[in-house]
């Protein structure tokens, strides 16, 4: 489902964090529904390796 | 003294917990220093500066964690390292959390997700913004050193799909009510904001809501946003967005001056606004519109929260009316205590457009002071670490937080500056701010108040008398507590005005009679 600016002001967040975990502790505190990906480096940071990545997916 | 590390293959961890594992560690007995970090090319770098030399270390990769201690014995180091994992259990999640590895499958687990908050290192945040505007979600980025060009990519891209992006180097929003980042808790009420500051966007809503109005949606731009490179794109989607919010019945417009043709391009959308507008664009120089404009301008944040309460409400709220009696009788009692060698006025802020506002407050007084982050015209801070004449520095910016937290959620940094002015005989005044809110630290005024006394001591031994103004950024509903905040300060011997517009005038007023 796509969702647009709009949807956002009006329905309020439904987030998904990608970095710091305090970030999706004080949603979750204000009652927020948040889904926490937990993210790492791709391809190890390697910058070649991730641009192969991008171009296969 | 010994040192040792421990390496975590493929155990990725954000850094503002990594940092709060390194002060733990360094805060137990016999520990002399303590880092927790990713193994990037940089990080094993600092590792070697501090005498780390541990091959295993020195192999990581950046998706490895390292944690390093240098103790004084081998027992404390051995105690530390061979439980290492107990020292890196997160804190409890609440009930309703789900973690995911994708932001597909995010999206796929719960598709009525409506925004990405990301926050992860700026190298690879333009990448997964990306990756989220195609899913269709709006983008929340607090990441910095995201280049121009994916900036104005991204944007665009959003604005072809109906969609925002909030950043890069976004620090604050509002949204339905619920803060995002660095946010205060503040009530629902009929004021919009457009904000390309963080701090500007919370000092602006605290404000609001400790005059009894209340915020109805505050969107973050960016700090670009309005620089001709990008154009304002993120202000179009914003402006466009809370014109159509029913709860949106006055937009507040807060930034550094727009460059002059993303000005040009936005002067008429602003005109055409059918809502009533008030803009801040701090530090700007001559008027670029016309005369006869239909929106109201603010030069302080302070004065654009008093401009859209009494739009809303009737009245310009009393607590932010500036008490001139009482802080003209305040600087005569402090300007009598000072010594012949006190003569100085040094700025210490964690808030970056604090930092600028008070520049342009005290240029206004026709006071030039150094600063690592100047107004233009006023002269930079050869060294950032150093003070001289009269000093703002803003100690959120790279120089400081490179290597160590922001000092909006560890003190440290803060507190060893005001220890350094306190020893410099030429101190006359400090000048602070502080911050609450969402994701700050707990308790900033407790922490800096013993440096504070310190300070006031050591001048005090010299003869003198050093005087402290500082302004609080939060409200009663923070968790920090606006009203214990305050108090701490007050019993540390400082000033506390209730703007930081009004701290810059009041220091100001002094600094301008030493």
């Amino acid at each position: 489902m796509e969702s647009n600016l709009k949807d956002l002001l009006q329905q309020g967040p439904a987030a998904v964090n990608l970095g710091l975990q305090d970030f999706a502790a004080s949603l979750e505190m204000q009652g927020v529904e948040v889904i926490r990906v937990n993210w790492a480096p791709p391809a190890g940071g390697d910058p070649e390796l991730m641009a192969i990545l991008d171009e296969l997916l | 003294m010994i040192s040792g590390a421990v390496v975590r293959k493929n155990s990725y961890f954000d850094s503002v917990f990594l940092m709060r594992v390194a002060k733990n560690l360094s805060q137990q007995e016999g520990v002399i220093q303590a880092a927790a970090l990713m193994g990037t090319p940089k990080n094993k770098d600092l590792l070697r500066e501090i005498g780390v030399r541990d091959p295993e270390a020195a192999a990581a990769a950046s998706q490895d964690l390292i944690v390093a201690v240098k103790a004084d014995s081998r027992a404390v180091l051995a105690a530390i390292l061979e439980n290492i994992d107990s020292w890196l259990q997160p804190p409890l999640e609440s009930g309703s959390c789900v973690s995911v590895r994708t932001l597909e499958e995010a999206r796929n687990r719960r598709p009525r997700s409506n925004l990405a908050v990301i926050s992860i290192p700026g190298e690879y945040a333009g990448r997964e913004a990306r990756k989220a505007l195609e899913l269709g979600l709006n983008v929340f980025l607090f990441s910095d050193h995201v280049s121009l060009e994916e900036e104005v990519s991204l944007k665009k891209l959003a604005r072809e799909k109906g969609l925002i992006v909030m950043g890069p180097d976004c620090g604050t929003a509002l949204i339905g009510g619920a803060g995002i980042g660095f946010a205060n808790r503040v009530r629902r009420g009929p004021i919009g904001v457009i904000g390309a500051s963080g701090t500007g966007i919370q000092e602006f809503t605290s404000l609001v809501h400790r005059a009894g109005s209340g915020i109805s949606q505050a969107i973050g731009t960016g700090s670009r946003d309005f620089s001709d490179a990008v154009g304002g794109l993120s202000f179009l989607s914003a402006l466009e967005g809370l014109e159509e919010d029913p709860g949106t019945e006055i937009i507040a417009i807060l930034s550094k001056p727009p460059g002059k043709a993303a000005l040009a391009a936005l002067f008429p959308w602003i005109s055409a606004c059918r809502k009533p507008v008030i803009t801040c664009f701090l530090g700007l120089g001559e008027r670029p519109w016309p005369n006869g404009i239909a929106f109201k301008e603010a030069r302080t944040l302070d004065e654009a929260a008093s401009l859209a309460v009494q739009a809303v409400s009737g009245s310009a709220p009393s607590f932010l009316a500036f008490d001139s009696p009482l802080i003209e009788e305040w600087i005569q009692k402090e300007r009598s205590a000072k010594n012949p060698t006190q003569k100085y006025l040094r700025g210490l802020f964690a808030g970056g457009t604090f930092c600028y506002q008070a520049q342009q407050v005290l240029k206004k007084h026709g006071i030039e002071v150094y600063s690592n982050a100047p107004l233009p015209g006023n002269p930079k801070l050869p060294d950032p670490f150093s003070s001289r004449n009269h000093t703002l520095v803003d100690m959120g910016a790279d120089e400081f937080t490179d290597r160590r937290p922001h000092p909006m959620i560890d003190s440290r940094t803060r507190y060893d500056r005001i220890l350094k002015e306190g020893e410099d005989r030429e101190t006359a005044v400090l000048l602070l701010d502080i911050i609450l809110g969402f994701n700050s630290s707990p308790d900033p005024a407790g922490d800096l108040a013993p440096a504070i006394l310190a300070a006031k001591e050591k001048a005090a031994r010299r003869g003198g008398s050093l005087s402290v103004i500082a302004s609080v950024c939060g409200t009663d509903e923070d968790l920090q507590d606006l009203k214990r905040q305050i108090r701490l300060l007050e019993e540390a011997g400082a000033l506390v005005l209730p703007s930081s517009a009004q701290a810059a005038t009041a220091a100001a007023l002094l600094a301008e009679k030493l």
